[in-house]
């Protein structure tokens, strides 16, 4: 067997379609606020890129509290999609993200086909935004609430209205919640989505048995943590084997490890969600650990795992 | 904010289910302020996997205090960490109390371990002016203020089943003291919500400025999960604050009280 050369610094950087990353790893929306939160704990330069909190056209409060609870392995939350709108993020958030030496990709949503499509426009030619990533898993508040993402030909008409009004590569980012997410997958390919990201959280619920209530106060919440890991690694596989655009992978990632197995499942790059709150440094832990795997195996560059699941 | 690997330098039973626990700090305990908290990973792994936030009780030279009370499998798990164990610590976190300022006899009213922020801060203020009330369930539960190797500071207790001090609640004693010609002109309170809202709705009803100390479930401590939110009074400009970052100390007046 040939001893792996250690001299050389491996290769991180990939590309995905339009979007080229220096390194596979990115901070999931809603998990990094605007960027800023933890600026002060570790340096978001060095990362691939960050994903913001998702926008919408108007500001949102959000849910009644409690919006969280711990679940195990993981975490259940109702946050509601709470932001800052569409104007107070270009006016007070977006100038500190045109600083950064990464890549920015901005998280939107609507109610409406038509909000969508305002959110996007609202974006067109503003500078430091490298892409824009649509959360599709929001109710549809003309279709009786079901969520854009459920409904291949739905999620196809969010993913084409927002192509038509932006200048930007678009990633979708589609629910686990869902029959056969490959469907969807399809759906949004064909609609002219440059990539995808994926696992959004997996709707779930608990119940406080002296009050007989849900622990939130929504009733239901995304789960997320390691708790749904195995689930979005399948997920992942099953939509690589299917699609012909790059996937972003994420779903409970906490260590190297973790991002490992999205990679080698076919994710071209990762997210990192959860664990950003239990440790401020976990996408930064994550990125070296991934250089030392690398590294420790002789493997020159992150692009030779990416897909190298054996069958 | 710091983010620390913080050694264990006691974790000692102090009555009933409540602890008392120190751990090396570094600049943490020197930019701490009474009302500020932390968040500690009480193990590493994936279960349980948050962080819990923890009142800064005080600080000793180096050295960061917190007090608690076994309520879960997070504080049942910290309760059994040793002296020289590692702990991961963010902090100091959140906004404190405001000083009084030229406020005479400031009360410090706290429920439970509600006390943990109010010895901070009633070390911290030094007044002779200050009274400190204290209401607990009962005697079993009140936290002994000199196992803790605080001099000086002698809460006035109430129990609910009167089995120390007075027989009732903290609000009575509250009331008994603001029933005085020359009134208080600050109120400092933590506690359990209920108790909080008693105490907020006698010092706005008597116009006296309250500061109130929340606690809520919050998974990162910094206003990026957005999970803390309280309802803010009617006619702020927003309908949510969030209790890591816009609290955990808040004006009462700022808080929608029928909602909370």
């Amino acid at each position: 067997m040939n001893k792996p050369d250690l001299s050389v610094q491996p290769d991180l950087s990939v590309q995905l379609g339009p979007l080229n990353f220096k390194n596979p790893v990115l901070t999931a929306s809603g998990t990094f606020g605007y960027g800023r939160e933890f600026a002060s704990l570790m340096d978001p330069n060095l990362l691939g890129g960050i994903v913001v909190k998702g926008i919408s056209l108007k500001p949102m409060a959000g849910n009644p509290p409690p919006r969280i609870v711990e679940t195990p392995c993981g975490m259940l939350n109702a946050i509601g999609l709470a932001n800052v709108g569409l104007e107070k993020f270009l006016l007070e958030k977006m100038p500190w993200l045109q600083k950064l030496n990464t890549c920015v990709i901005v998280n939107i949503y609507g109610h409406t086909l038509d909000e969508y499509g305002a959110v996007a426009a609202g974006l067109k030619g503003v500078s430091g935004i490298d892409a824009l990533e649509v959360n599709i898993s929001c109710p549809n508040v003309e279709k009786g609430g079901m969520a854009f993402g459920t409904d291949p030909v739905v999620a196809a008409r969010v993913t084409d209205r927002v192509l038509k009004e932006t200048d930007k590569p678009v990633i979708v980012k589609l629910s686990p919640n869902v029959t056969d997410i490959r469907a969807i997958a399809r759906a949004v390919e064909q609609a002219g989505a440059h990539a995808l990201s994926m696992i959004n959280t997996l709707t779930g619920m608990t119940i406080d048995i002296e009050k007989r209530t849900a622990r939130l106060a929504n009733g239901s919440g995304g789960l997320s943590g390691p708790a749904i890991r195995p689930v979005a690694v399948h997920m992942v596989h099953q939509v690589v084997k299917t699609v012909n655009i790059p996937v972003i992978g994420m779903g409970g990632i906490l260590e190297a490890g973790d991002a490992l197995e999205f990679l080698m499942a076919g994710a071209q790059a990762v997210q990192v969600g959860t664990a950003n709150f239990t440790n401020p440094r976990a996408s930064l832990d994550i990125l070296e650990g991934i250089h030392k795997f690398l590294k420790d195996h002789g493997i020159h560059s992150v692009k030779d795992i990416i897909g190298s699941l054996k069958s | 904010m710091f983010e620390e690997s913080a050694e264990i330098v006691f974790n000692k039973r102090v009555a009933g289910a409540t602890f008392f626990m120190g751990f090396r700090s570094g600049p943490m305990g020197e930019m701490a302020n009474p009302g500020q908290f932390v968040m500690m990973q009480v193990r590493s792994g994936v279960d349980p996997l948050l962080r819990r936030p923890f009142s800064i009780c005080g600080v000793n030279g180096d050295v960061l205090l917190i007090l608690y009370r076994i309520v879960g499998r997070g504080t049942a798990i910290l309760s059994q960490k040793k002296t020289g164990d590692l702990l991961q610590v963010l902090g100091p976190l959140g906004k404190g109390f405001e000083s009084p300022g030229g406020a005479v006899q400031p009360v410090l009213v706290a429920g439970g371990m509600g006390i943990a922020p109010l010895i901070f801060l009633s070390l911290t203020l030094a007044r002779k002016d200050q009274q400190f009330l204290a209401g607990y369930g009962m005697s079993s539960e009140v936290v002994p203020l000199d196992q803790l190797g605080i001099v000086g500071l002698s809460p006035s207790i109430a129990t609910d089943d009167g089995s120390e001090g007075h027989h009732g609640r903290v609000t009575d004693l509250l009331e008994s003291v603001l029933s005085v010609k020359e009134k208080p002109s600050a109120i400092f309170t933590c506690g359990p919500l209920p108790m909080l809202k008693a105490v907020a709705q006698i010092a706005m009803g008597q116009n006296i400025p309250c500061q109130v100390s929340l606690e809520s479930n919050m998974a990162c401590g910094v206003g990026a999960c957005q999970g803390c939110a309280v309802k803010n009074a009617t006619g702020l400009n927003k309908p949510y604050a969030h209790v890591c970052q816009d609290g955990p100390v808040f004006d009462a007046k700022t808080l929608d009280w029928e909602v909370i």
